[in-house]
């Protein structure tokens, strides 16, 4: 089969690999229909997460039809399915308390030991992303093998297009996820930094959630327009000053929630940024982390913090102090996608959540690599690129 | 007086005399290395113990057990992967036996690799059974032999850290989780381990 591979700093190629084959029982073979480039993508193409092995194939945003099926799967050929990014058993018990990215058993044995000694857990398996997460291939390819496809996957219903339910596999219940763990009460104002895919869910779930005001931070004006269509009001940083901006807007009381949905590769010339750049290419410390520090100092008294934003290792200049003074409450973590499924499928059938407003760009699988390089290079107008094996489009 | 005065488990003690540590742990002492490994597994006691009473059961998820003869009731010949291809032989006499709760034992006079140890299977209630490996042994080569063992990835503590990893999933889900995207990839993968 033909898969995008990659190889290095800014080196990714489509090339012809072995087909997946049925491992164990509980294994499914998935034709892939749409395969989205995710913003953490991004993070792998820019070589910021460790373990990663050239020829891996990346891709953690797919849906397609299930072609082959182990004795244990509950699926059935010819069905179409959303795979959760995160790979997680159903069994064990912190599947058992939904807790689906923290599964023991989603991640082999061996590759276990990396995320032990350095996080002290390991935690499930994820696709495509790197060997600390299990090494899986992703499904960036035309074909995937889909561990656990009893607990997994969900089926889509026929007649509802792709690009309406791809999202279901990871930005949008990251996203609904993010606005969840803000603990969001009526009336309350919430601010999201970034306003990339998961911000721009973010920003429609809390207001599902019932905030009276959102306000979203990012410096792509056409990214601050899509949030300002969901209702959002917006600040775009560099021509703000934010801390000062979401201040007055807020009458001097601060957000009540704060959502950080920009993560390890935050943009902007701020000082402890271009500090964190410094150390990041002389490998000192790892990650960028100038919204998780404002969203900090920002938030209300007594506020909730959300990050779904993707971190990865150690940081300083983190303001332990306001944190702890303010008292204030983080939460965070890789999404336990599979508990928020039936949920938001519903919603998008009953059109209380949009999805497909945010693809910008279709491709075929061949076309990947471009993909990634304006994904990277253009994010003011390439919001979503979704490739789609075994089609073509005109260029 | 060499054994701590704290609660935590003398396996995990920063100093001390070994075979008085094991001794206290309930395992015979057998050599200066002593760690015991444990996970807590979603499945009830009675189920695990049983599993691994059979004897050859063992090798479906300890990667680097060739194969495990059952000579009687008590004993066991194995038969084990070592650095370089090699492969380390004894005879394993059970020492104690618990039915649904515990296995101690022992290598007989002559192992390769004198070692002793305990598999614990206790209850934890709605949590399944926590599993505990007390291992201890002499290891070949002594220090040096133990720095090359961690260099092959064949170090007893790692190994039994991945076992019981691959035992809880096996008990748990039925299978044993794997990356591989081909027959022949993981075939190759273990072939890589086991050189």
């Amino acid at each position: 089969m033909r898969a995008l591979t990659w190889h290095g700093k800014h080196d990714v190629r489509v090339d012809t690999v072995d087909d997946p084959e049925i491992l164990n029982p509980r294994d499914a073979i998935i034709k892939i229909t749409s395969t989205a480039i995710c913003g953490s993508d991004l993070h792998l193409y820019d070589g910021y997460i460790p373990t990663m092995k050239a020829g891996d194939i990346l891709g953690h945003e797919f849906m397609g039809e299930v072609v082959e099926i182990g004795s244990g799967s509950t699926l059935k050929k010819g069905q179409r399915v959303v795979v959760p990014f995160t790979i997680a058993c159903g069994s064990c018990y912190h599947c058992g308390k939904q807790q689906f990215s923290a599964c023991d058993n989603g991640n082999p044995a061996d590759n276990q030991d990396i995320a032990q000694e350095v996080y002290g857990h390991p935690m499930s398996g994820l696709f495509g992303y790197s060997h600390m997460t299990g090494g899986y291939a992703g499904g960036q390819a035309e074909y995937v093998r889909v561990p656990f496809s009893d607990v997994g996957p969900i089926v889509i219903p026929d007649g509802i297009d792709d690009d309406k339910v791809l999202f279901l596999s990871d930005i949008l219940p990251t996203g609904w996820q993010a606005a969840e763990f803000a603990q969001i009460e009526p009336g309350d104002t919430v601010a999201v930094w970034g306003c990339g895919p998961v911000g721009l869910f973010a920003v429609q779930s809390a207001f599902l959630m019932g905030a009276e005001r959102v306000i979203a931070i990012d410096h792509f004006p056409h990214r601050l327009e899509l949030a300002r269509k969901f209702g959002a009001e917006t600040i775009n940083f560099e021509e703000s000053q934010t801390y000062e901006a979401l201040m007055e807007m807020t009458g001097g009381i601060g957000p009540d929630a704060c959502i950080d949905s920009v993560g390890l590769e935050a943009h902007g010339m701020f000082f402890d940024n271009i500090v964190d750049q410094i150390k990041a290419s002389t490998f000192l410390g790892t990650d960028r982390t100038h919204s998780i520090r404002q969203a900090i100092i920002a938030c209300r008294k007594g506020g909730r913090v959300s990050m779904p934003a993707v971190y990865g290792g150690f940081v300083d200049k983190f303001p332990l102090g306001a944190f702890m003074e303010k008292g204030l409450t983080l939460k965070t973590g890789q999404t336990h996608v599979q508990r928020y499924l039936p949920g938001l499928l519903n919603a998008i059938m009953e059109d209380k959540i949009d999805t497909t407003f945010l693809i910008s760009h279709r491709m075929g699988l061949e076309d990947a690599p471009k993909g990634y390089e304006m994904f990277k290079n253009h994010q003011n107008e390439v919001t979503k690129v979704v490739l789609k094996p075994g089609q073509t489009f005109a260029a | 007086m060499t054994i701590s005065q704290d609660d935590a488990p003398l396996t995990t003690m920063k100093k001390g005399d070994t075979a008085e540590a094991a001794t206290h742990t309930g395992v015979e002492p057998k050599g200066d290395t002593l760690f015991a490994r444990s996970v807590t597994i979603n499945r009830p006691h009675d189920e695990l113990f049983a599993y691994w009473r059979d004897f050859t059961n063992l090798p479906s998820f300890m990667d680097n057990v060739e194969r495990i003869d059952v000579l009687d009731d008590r004993r066991t010949h194995w038969v084990v992967k070592a650095p370089a291809g090699r492969t380390v032989e004894w005879d394993a006499i059970i020492t104690e036996e618990t039915p649904g709760e515990m296995i101690a034992w022992a290598s007989a006079e002559g192992a390769e690799i004198a070692n002793s140890g305990r598999i614990d299977f206790r209850d934890a209630g709605s949590r399944g059974t926590v599993v505990t490996a007390t291992i201890n042994y002499d290891p070949p080569g002594g220090t040096i032999g133990k720095v090359i063992a961690k260099l092959f990835q064949r170090e007893p503590a790692v190994q039994a850290r991945r076992d019981l990893r691959r035992f809880k999933q096996l008990m748990e889900t039925g299978e044993i989780a794997t990356s591989s995207w081909t027959i022949a990839q993981r075939d190759a993968e273990s072939d890589r381990e086991h050189n």
